[in-house]
């Protein structure tokens, strides 16, 4: 290569890098998050946030259907959810479903059209628990969805697979094996493969096992300021936290600063109120994952199913899509109030594969303590 | 007061920028000028309002003295003394304060008759501090933007800014300013190890000249730079790693909002292996 084709070469890639769209510019909106001069800071580019207001447009919810008359489980064969609804209430949440999941495919995503009551279609045995799941989580996880709660539309927001803002799947696998063994450097733990999963950083790109199906804690830093060898986490503990973290502010459009003072991560009187919320998050994630999307692994198709066989399962992207809330806090769920708890007592019908008794789930939400 | 040998190239008329010969004078060993008064001016006023502040803020640990910019809401405008106002004047006077300092080493050397080398460098840090409390805040549009004057709450701003773009090392401009920082450093580790050894040579040998320094470097590494080179070139790689520090605050938050490790998208969608 002589000096001509070197400097040609660095010419284009400066050009590429430039053309490549890779600067924003002023103005920008900083939303103070902490007292002043600590830098607690978030960073939006107006632009970009008009674009997302767009995604986040609440669709209007149809005209409430009046209480009397019989009920559905009475009139339809085979309704085990939302059976206590009037006729046209059941009616009205049927539309409304297919209108926040299924709007292309219509009621035959899920029913087959011959008998709507049969379950043959696995997308309605899927739908069934998601209504369950959805009654548990504005039912049971208030300190993480608040009064505010979730519909099928906060995930789904017209899309049978959900998708988060950037068009990309908004639930995830466990890791399948990668693509270029480590060789002499052995096991990576799917580092070093600029990930979406952890915001094109080189950590781990599967954070979400440890994290939010196993019940790892988060509890890398150190207590002292030295080594005092009382902290017994390793590098790879760190790493997968970090991922997770990058995971949580991309979802959420959040810097690490929205939850921390990155002075001291692991301190709860120096964070912002936020953390509290985002801490019941990861229980919650973590919960509705053992207990209702794990589990459906069995019903599922088979290329519905990740690398390793395992049903897809949710993460804070699921819900968030890039807003600090999802739907930026506009609640659905005060139009469709039979989503707000579960409609059976607590005592979940058909239960599936590795589902834990009622008595444990309560166990599991009563162990939801602050440290 | 004693004069050093030297002194007598520096002690003489002239060479100054404002003020002719009305400050042109000494104070024991030390040069006044108009740029001196102005420096002292302004560093008293400055350190006296910091030390006001921490006593209004009743903290008297020098650790955690902390004279913090306005809220955000303030934008550009001027705040309350007790609520970033003072963090404003202070700026004044920091800058106020730097400013006449590197001028008055334009003076003296003009004195000397040398280049302007020295004040040219410092400049370079001042327009680092510049940067960090008067660009970056203007192009953000507020003063609250700016660092904390403390020593450990100037620190916990730098990791929260940091954090802000979830992982900084991912800064192409911070690893510049970092690889120069550290080739700085190495550079210096080079001549100085040099220099020391060859001005105390084992007992009954002579000190080593220049020639023999060159040499050194030829037999194990190949090049000497010499010794006037790596003068320019510790210049050289000081100079650029501040240069590049501010240029890695400035673009972040003005110009990527987002996470740093993202902006390398670029790199990875050139169409050769994407």
């Amino acid at each position: 290569m002589n000096t001509k084709q070197i400097l040609r070469l660095a010419l284009t890639v400066s050009v590429v890098s430039l053309l490549a769209g890779c600067w924003e510019r002023p103005p920008v909106d900083m939303v103070q998050h902490g007292y002043r001069g600590t830098g607690m800071a978030q960073v939006y580019n107006p632009r970009t946030l008009a674009k997302q207001q767009d995604l986040n447009k609440v669709p209007v919810a149809l005209p409430a259907a009046p209480d009397d008359g019989p009920r559905a489980k009475d009139i339809y064969k085979n309704v085990q959810v939302l059976g206590d609804l009037s006729v046209a209430q059941f009616t009205r949440h049927m539309a409304s479903i297919t209108q926040w999941v299924a709007p292309q495919q219509g009621c035959v995503y899920c029913h087959n059209p011959a008998n709507f009551a049969e379950d043959s279609k696995y997308t309605k045995v899927v739908a069934r628990r998601m209504i369950q799941m959805t009654q548990h989580i504005n039912g049971n996880w208030q300190q993480h969805v608040a009064e505010t709660g979730v519909t099928c539309y906060t995930c789904h927001r017209g899309y049978p697979n959900p998708q988060d803002q950037n068009g990309q799947k908004a639930y995830w696998y466990a890791a399948g094996d990668p693509a270029h063994k480590g060789g002499m450097l052995g096991w990576r733990d799917g580092q070093d493969e600029p990930a979406y999963s952890v915001a094109q950083s080189s950590l781990p790109n599967d954070p979400f096992s440890p994290f939010l199906l196993g019940a790892q804690n988060i509890r890398v830093q150190g207590q002292h300021a030295l080594p005092m060898g009382d902290n017994k986490q390793g590098t790879k503990n760190a790493e997968w936290t970090y991922g997770l973290m990058m995971h949580m502010s991309k979802s959420l459009g959040v810097n690490c600063d929205y939850c921390h003072n990155s002075r001291a991560f692991s301190s709860w009187s120096q964070s912002s109120p936020q953390r509290v919320t985002a801490w019941y998050g990861i229980r919650m994630v973590r919960d509705l994952n053992n207990g209702y999307l794990a589990p459906l692994k069995p019903v599922y198709d088979a290329d519905d199913l990740g690398p390793k066989g395992d049903a897809p399962k949710l993460f804070c992207a699921t819900c968030h899509k890039g807003a600090y809330k999802p739907l930026y806090g506009q609640s659905m769920l005060k139009d469709f109030p039979e989503l707000a708890k579960p409609s059976t007592d607590g005592k979940p019908l058909h239960p599936l594969e590795g589902e834990p008794a009622p008595e444990e789930r309560k166990q599991v939400t009563a162990a939801v303590a602050m440290p | 007061m004693a004069m050093l040998s030297f002194e007598k190239k520096y002690r003489v008329r002239g060479g100054t920028l404002l003020g002719g010969d009305l400050f042109d004078f000494w104070v024991g060993p030390f040069y006044v000028g108009f740029f001196g008064l102005t420096t002292v001016f302004f560093a008293f006023i400055g350190t006296a309002l910091i030390f006001y502040g921490t006593s209004q803020a009743g903290v008297f640990n020098p650790w955690t003295i902390n004279i913090a910019p306005p809220n955000l809401e303030y934008g550009l405008g001027l705040a309350p003394l007790m609520k970033g106002g003072l963090w404003q004047v202070i700026t004044v006077c920091a800058i106020g304060a730097f400013g006449s300092w590197a001028l008055r080493e334009v003076e003296i050397s003009r004195k000397l008759g040398m280049g302007l080398h020295v004040p040219f460098a410092f400049s370079f840090a001042i327009l680092a501090y510049v940067t960090l409390v008067v660009i970056r805040p203007l192009l953000l549009g507020a003063w609250g933007h700016g660092f904390p004057y403390g020593i450990l709450s100037h620190l916990d701003w730098v990791s929260n800014i940091g954090y802000q773009y979830l992982h900084f090392h991912y800064n192409p401009a911070h690893m510049i300013a970092v690889s120069l920082f550290f080739g700085n450093a190495f550079a210096l580790a080079l001549h100085g190890s040099l220099i020391l050894s060859a001005t105390n040579p084992a007992p009954g040998q002579p000190v080593k000249t220049p020639e023999h320094e060159d040499t050194f470097f030829r037999d194990t590494i190949g090049y000497s730079i010499g010794t006037l080179g790596i003068h320019r070139l510790g210049l050289f790689l000081a100079l650029g790693a501040v240069f590049f520090s501010a240029v890695c605050i400035v673009i972040s938050g003005p110009f990527w909002t987002r996470g740093w490790p993202e902006w390398w998208n670029w790199w990875l969608n050139i169409p050769i292996w994407s």
